[in-house]
């Protein structure tokens, strides 16, 4: 087919002007910036000099790091629940019960989804609460005479991480179910297998693509994430997006916070780089 | 174990009971906040004292209901005007975005596309901070060569807009894409073959095929913005959001018109949640 060249290229630009300038203006120069504003520091006579300072205190502080580690670990491991929780939940969905029925309860889950972490949280610290809805049900119903500390734990900040960011594994998960035959699994189950090995050998590697993605933006939304560590965690659960918020914040340390949130992405493009790796799966699934 | 497999009762009640579990517990803490907005206590905790509506209509000293407390309102607004900015700055891009990767042939097509899909796996804090840092760069150095002071390069209103389309675009390339990739071709090619512009193919006869994909990314960056706060937070000026508003009542002045604005945003979702089921129903 021919066309007349200058007015394909006139739609051309027309397209990619617009993305090139949301791409470098708000994605390629604030992560150049983030990195070099991490290697200065503010000198005695109030000028900024390259230095690897930044990253040095925390390396030294004992406190960041150890909370470094800890997110980690609590990311991964909160992704890991996510994944127990979640997946009988998408596979009910999508093989067990009738289509009207999961077409009600998307809509349940959609409701959490699109609420907001902010209201979520807000309702769990009513649930959670010394005088909250929990204990004073447990109190009433006599069960227990004091309340129970949950609010302000390590069991509320789980609670809190994986309520968010649960249903992020459901989604990708049920759409990857959807496209299993479910003769695959009759055939299997005509020929005598379990149930269980029919889950792990033939319902769970067919849905390891959507498995992935889930991980992945699971441990993403976990990892970054500030509202359920700051106002459900406790003294003692501190996350490090907190202490890139100080840094920012609080203490008006710039380029220190710039340090710390380069850390951060480091560590979480890291573990996706690997999950990615390990599965073989490409970037660009993910998001679909 | 599927719908056509005959499986144990005890299985059966077994799963049932466990997805009942999962159900409620996702449910509990929206229904906890919707009913407590409703009890007639200062506090936000039960025992339940009666129904009330003071909590959304009181102007007493002592309860200041949500529809009386002009700082909540003028967030509210805030949030909503913010939202809608984003929603069409980012559907417009990211359809733009959609309709060059899936169409478009050019170098380093790849490494764009790479960079379009970053935003899902940077934290969102990452975002806010390294736009605060490049925005305060850019105005400092603006104000040092030329004497200007432009809100734009402050945390501002319109920083925040900027900072939630940044990642709000990717997603409405995705949805985009995802409608874009059951498209035939060559439906565009006849109309380039029966003399139409190329830009007036897409204008005729691609856009009006992802209308509803269009429409839905819409809804999705609205509400991405509206509930976002990981990346607001750090540019945030003198005018908050609503989820900022609420995030400093939280942490410093509780009382139940909390949970009358939470459980207004929850009706306001359950609104939409219901009527997309509804809409995704009529359309095979």
């Amino acid at each position: 087919m021919m066309k007349p060249q200058n007015e394909f290229n006139f739609t051309f630009y027309l397209l990619i002007v617009p993305v090139l300038l949301w791409l470098i203006f708000m994605i390629v120069i604030p992560h150049a910036e983030l990195l070099i504003s991490s290697f200065l520091v503010e000198n005695d006579d109030g000028e900024m000099v390259v230095s690897f300072a930044n990253y040095i205190e925390f390396f030294s502080q004992k406190i960041y790091w150890l909370t470094f580690v800890k997110t980690a670990a609590y990311s991964i491991g909160v992704t890991l629940l996510a994944f127990i929780i979640a997946f009988p939940i998408a596979f009910y969905l999508t093989k067990v019960t009738t289509r009207k029925n999961a077409a009600f309860l998307m809509v349940l889950l959609l409701i959490p989804l699109w609420v907001g972490e902010l209201v979520t949280v807000y309702g769990w610290m009513v649930l959670l609460g010394d005088n909250g809805v929990i204990n004073h049900f447990l109190m009433t119903i006599g069960i227990i005479n004091e309340p129970l500390n949950m609010l302000y734990t390590n069991f509320s900040l789980v609670i809190g991480l994986l309520y968010m960011s649960m249903l992020f594994m459901v989604i990708p998960v049920m759409s990857t179910l959807q496209s299993l035959d479910d003769s695959l699994i009759e055939a299997a189950c005509d020929l005598g297998a379990s149930k269980w090995d029919i889950f792990t050998k033939i319902i769970i590697p067919y849905s390891m693509p959507g498995i992935t993605s889930g991980a992945i933006i699971v441990f993403m939304l976990v990892i970054g994430d500030y509202l359920a560590p700051n106002l459900l965690g406790g003294k003692n659960s501190l996350w490090f997006t907190e202490q890139i918020y100080n840094s920012f914040l609080q203490t008006f340390n710039w380029n220190e916070g710039a340090a710390f949130g380069f850390l951060l992405l480091l560590l979480s493009s890291g573990i996706i780089w690997l999950a990615l790796k390990v599965s073989g799966q490409k970037l660009e699934k993910v998001g679909t | 174990m599927i719908r056509s497999l005959p499986s144990s009762t005890l299985y059966r009640a077994t799963y049932r009971a466990y997805v009942l579990l999962f159900f409620a517990f996702l449910l509990m803490p929206l229904v906890a906040i919707s009913v407590l907005a409703f009890n007639d206590s200062d506090f936000i905790s039960l025992p339940w004292n009666g129904f009330t509506l003071d909590w959304f209509f009181s102007a007493t000293d002592e309860r200041y209901g949500l529809f009386a407390d002009e700082e909540l309102l003028t967030s509210i607004y805030t949030s909503l005007s913010t939202g809608f900015f984003v929603a069409v700055l980012s559907t417009l891009v990211g359809t733009l975005a959609a309709l060059l990767f899936e169409e478009e042939q050019f170098r380093l097509k790849g490494l764009l596309y790479f960079l379009a899909l970053a935003p899902l796996v940077i934290p969102g804090v990452i975002l806010g901070i390294s736009i605060l840092l490049t925005a305060t760069a850019a105005g400092n150095h603006i104000e040092e060569s030329f004497g200007l002071d432009v809100e734009l390069f402050r945390p501002s209103y319109w920083l925040v807009i900027l900072g939630q389309f940044s990642f709000a675009a990717t997603y409405v390339m995705l949805l985009v894409t995802a409608r874009l990739k059951k498209f035939d071709r060559t439906l565009e090619e006849a109309a380039l073959s029966l003399k139409a512009t190329r830009l007036e193919a897409i204008g005729y006869v691609t856009i009006p095929f992802l209308r509803p994909a269009i429409i839905g990314a819409f809804v999705v960056a609205f509400i991405l913005s509206f509930s976002n706060i990981n990346t607001t937070i750090f540019l945030i000026g003198s005018d908050p959001t609503l989820p900022i508003d609420l995030y400093s009542r939280i942490r410093f002045s509780s009382t139940p018109v909390l949970n009358a604005v939470s459980f207004m945003v929850v009706l306001v979702i359950s609104v939409l949640a219901i009527t997309n089921l509804f809409t995704n129903r009529s359309k095979p």
